[in-house]
């Protein structure tokens, strides 16, 4: 009975989210159009490179533009830097207070609203992103995969969403020990977003590197869906990938669940 | 002049009183310059040459672009935050004052948070320099400063464009950032390598290769036409609509009001 | 001196209904309307006069001011102050008045007021013994002494606001514009505020056009009040005959040692007897049959009394009648 009202709770959240999402759609086309071009961009960049030494990339030129196009489609989930301003602003001005009265636990409505908010705008924008990308001609397109590799993306997808949640959650929480937040914030999420293979795929690391990383939390936000996706983390690869995910995300969560209440404490203490 | 020394005295001072956020900003800006040259580093330690470009030649386009950014984004991005200046009204105060209104946006904020990327900027161009293979004599030297110093002009007109934009709508600035953050992210390399019609759109459209790619071929190819030399002035035209565009946008708010 | 002349704007604005079906449509489709802000407003103001410009949330208040500042530029008519067109010569026109925002700040946050200030002489380009000058009256007439030294985030609204009315009047404007500068402040602040700006008006005579909802404001500072509605001028004229016109009745309390029969006048009438044997009797007066004089010397003569108050309908009520009045 509690449980599908929760439930119940968290749809409405997003829900609200979605249609906030609608009434902007000037802003919707512009970031589409904004994401186009820039996976255009990342796409002729990396044709640039083919072009010079095709041995040495570590994928087919196909499988890259794949990653590319649904990068930009998923983007909004992916973006580690789009933070919503609000926890900062309620620690700031201690109006945190207000959210301690509701009769619900803070780490996971603000969880769920993040989780929304991430989740509504790439629901808005990823369908025409999708849908152009599908059109273009040979090489650049977005390739299809087959059943069970998509389902292994949904999958990962969400997994990854929960994983980047969970971390930017762990932002909001430090907030409540350094008040003004605008520089770890900057820190942390260039550093996320660099590790999760926002700026350069994983796979372009040297081999070092990359072994090293698939162990951080970072692969899991941001790269193994998308080598899932495009097919070039397949067999035991893949399980090890997702098996990560859900451990990181067990990890996080259960940090920042744990750091939460003792940071509200804390904020208790000092009220007085 | 003196006005915007005075602004940027006040604007030092006011961020002194937070030293340490100032310090984090610092560090998190050049972490995210320095992921971005990482980048760069990662692909040529993979390809070598990208397009018959080298590794050093690369690093000399994207420290000038880099430069040029930081350079105006530190002095000149009051733009930046104009959306909001709009949104709560701060805008009326600005027209109430007897001044450029350019100008008075442009001082209401400066990002003195950025240094730290111009920092990184000269640290490429201290590697660059000595190794992309052009022999430095006073004239190229001379070309290598137009090109940072128009290009600073060019940044600073794209953000002057986005805050054009909120006067129209304040949802659709996020457009704007394919030729202010992309330009820096992708003018990491020269602009040719994207292909004809990129450089095509970047010469006549949006001038961002005039001031990088074509006087940088002049300084590798001596015997490129001279003309290439003098691209970043061309750029300078660019002023030119975005000014008008500018003065279509207040006369628009102020018949709306919004 | 300020003429404005038949001034008119309109505005559109989108409008959406609740719901998940109606955002999907708005994606397509939007409904508009058009507001008429301003709707033939004409009125003349004389150089040293202070005028009140009231009227409710949305009745076109700021939209006027903001023509006058040189901020909104109006669809049609015509406005000079002292002979410049403010959206026209907008550079000149801004320089020689001065504007406050009472709900937002033109102070730096972080850094000290004199510091402001110092900028604002850069801004306006004042010279350096007009600044002092100028600099040294305000701190005097406001009493600003202690506070100067001050960063803005740490003074309380009744001190910001007296330093942002300082930071309007650094240039010597001929006019003064005050968008609601009282709102939000102690009684101690506002009775300040009211102090200086009667003060400066008296001894500068600047122009002074303000906007409140404040009607103490209206009552201490305006000799004369414009109301707005719906973007029309539905009244201008000074206050005293305001209140007159609108209400020639009166409420006179008087309390007594000992009840006594009384003959009334026509146009006077008992309203309430309080106590047994003596205590309050409330009249409400018609005072355009029976002058108030005439009746407390009818009173006296019948009445052993001890006090005596006569009460004006508070500003207040006056307003509120007005608007009732005009339905707006």
């Amino acid at each position: 009975m509690e449980k599908t009202n929760a439930l119940g709770q968290y749809l409405t959240l997003f829900r609200i989210r979605f249609i906030a999402g609608l009434q902007y759609r000037a802003a919707a086309l512009a970031g589409i159009m904004t994401q186009f071009a820039w996976g255009g961009m990342t796409v002729l960049l990396y044709r640039a490179f083919y072009q010079s030494d095709p041995a040495a990339f570590p994928q087919s030129f196909e499988a890259m533009c794949s990653y590319i196009w649904i990068q930009q489609a998923f983007l909004a989930i992916f973006m580690v830097w789009g933070l919503d301003p609000e926890p900062f602003e309620l620690i700031k001005s201690g109006n945190i207070a207000y959210e301690l009265c509701r009769p619900v636990n803070i780490y996971w409505m603000w969880f769920v609203k993040s989780a929304a908010t991430r989740l509504a705008k790439a629901v808005l924008r990823c369908m025409p992103i999708l849908i152009f990308a599908l059109l273009l001609p040979r090489p650049y397109r977005l390739v299809l995969p087959d059943g069970g590799r998509l389902v292994l993306f949904i999958v990962s997808l969400l997994l990854a969403l929960i994983n980047i949640v969970a971390f930017t959650l762990l932002i909001y929480i430090s907030t409540f020990y350094t008040l003004d937040s605008t520089g770890l914030r900057s820190l942390m999420s260039t550093l996320a977003e660099f590790l999760s293979g926002g700026l350069i795929p994983l796979p372009f690391f040297p081999e070092s590197f990359q072994k090293v990383l698939s162990l951080f939390p970072f692969a899991g936000m941001e790269n193994t869906p998308l080598q899932l996706y495009n097919g070039t983390m397949a067999g035991m690869d893949a399980a090890f990938g997702i098996g990560m995910q859900v451990l990181w995300a067990g990890i996080m969560i259960g940090t920042g669940a744990v750091w939460m209440r003792s940071a509200l404490k804390n904020v208790v203490a000092q009220g007085g | 002049m003196k006005l915007y020394f005075h602004y940027l005295s006040l604007h030092i001072r006011e961020r002194m009183e937070y030293k340490k956020s100032f310090l984090l900003n610092l560090i998190g800006q050049f972490l995210g310059s320095f992921s971005a040259f990482l980048s760069v580093c990662f692909m040529f330690s993979r390809f070598h040459t990208v397009q018959g470009f080298t590794f050093s030649q690369v690093l000399l386009s994207f420290s000038v672009v880099l430069m040029a950014f930081s350079l105006s984004e530190c002095f000149f991005r009051g733009f930046d935050v104009f959306s909001t200046m709009i949104g709560n009204g701060e805008f009326d105060r600005v027209l109430v004052r007897p001044r450029s209104t350019v100008f008075l946006v442009i001082c209401s904020k400066l990002q003195l948070d950025r240094l730290s990327r111009m920092l990184q900027a000269l640290v490429m161009l201290g590697y660059a320099l000595p190794r992309c293979g052009v022999e430095w004599t006073l004239p190229r030297v001379g070309v290598l400063i137009m090109m940072i110093g128009c290009g600073m002009v060019v940044f600073c007109c794209l953000f002057i464009c986005g805050a054009t934009l909120s006067f129209f709508t304040i949802e659709s600035i996020e457009i704007i950032n394919i030729f202010t953050d992309g330009a820096r992210e992708f003018g990491a390399y020269p602009f040719a390598v994207y292909g004809k019609g990129v450089l095509r759109l970047l010469t006549f459209v949006v001038p961002l290769a005039c001031f990088q790619y074509w006087p940088m071929l002049w300084l590798m190819q001596p015997d490129s036409p001279l003309f290439y030399a003098f691209c970043p002035l061309l750029s300078l035209l660019f002023v030119i609509p975005v000014s008008l565009l500018w003065r279509l946008g207040v006369r628009k708010y102020c018949s709306t009001g919004s | 001196m300020i003429e404005v002349e038949h001034l008119c704007k309109t505005f559109t604005v989108s409008r959406r209904d609740a719901g998940m079906k109606q955002a999907l449509g708005a994606l397509f489709r939007r409904e508009k309307e058009t507001i008429r802000a301003l709707d033939d407003v004409s009125f003349r103001i004389e150089d040293g006069e202070m005028v009140g410009y009231i009227g409710p949330n949305g009745a076109g208040k700021s939209s006027t001011i903001k023509v006058m500042s040189g901020i909104l530029t109006p669809d049609s008519g015509n406005c000079r102050i002292n002979g410049l067109v403010p959206w026209k010569q907008r550079k000149e026109h801004v320089s020689r008045i001065g504007v406050v925002f009472g709900s937002r700040s033109q102070l730096w946050w972080d850094i000290p007021v004199t510091d402001s200030f110092a900028l604002l002489r850069d801004i306006y380009r004042i010279p350096d013994d007009v600044y002092h000058k100028n600099l040294s009256r305000l701190t005097e007439m406001l009493s600003l002494q202690q506070i100067l030294r001050t960063p803005a985030r740490q003074l309380s609204l009744g001190q910001r606001m007296r330093c942002e009315i300082a930071a309007s009047l650094l240039h010597d404007p001929a006019v003064l514009f005050l968008d609601e500068p009282t709102i939000g402040l102690d009684a101690v602040s506002k009775l300040a505020v009211r102090d200086f700006i009667r003060q400066l008006n008296r001894e500068k005579a600047t122009t002074i056009i303000l906007t409140t909802h404040d009607m103490q404001d209206i009552e201490a500072l305006a000799g004369r009040i414009i109301l707005i509605g719906k973007g029309k001028i539905l009244m201008d004229g000074d206050t005293g005959q305001l209140s007159r016109q609108l209400s020639p009745s009166r409420t006179v309390r008087v309390s007594v040692r000992r009840f006594a029969d009384i003959p009334l006048p026509q146009g006077v009438q008992l309203i309430e007897k309080r106590g047994e044997e003596g205590g309050q009797l409330i009249f409400s007066v018609d005072t355009e049959k029976v002058p108030i004089p005439q009746l407390i010397s009818l009173l006296s003569a019948h009445l052993e009394m001890y006090d005596l108050s006569v009460e004006n309908v508070s500003m207040d009520e006056l307003v509120l009648s007005l608007y009732r009045k005009y339905q707006i």
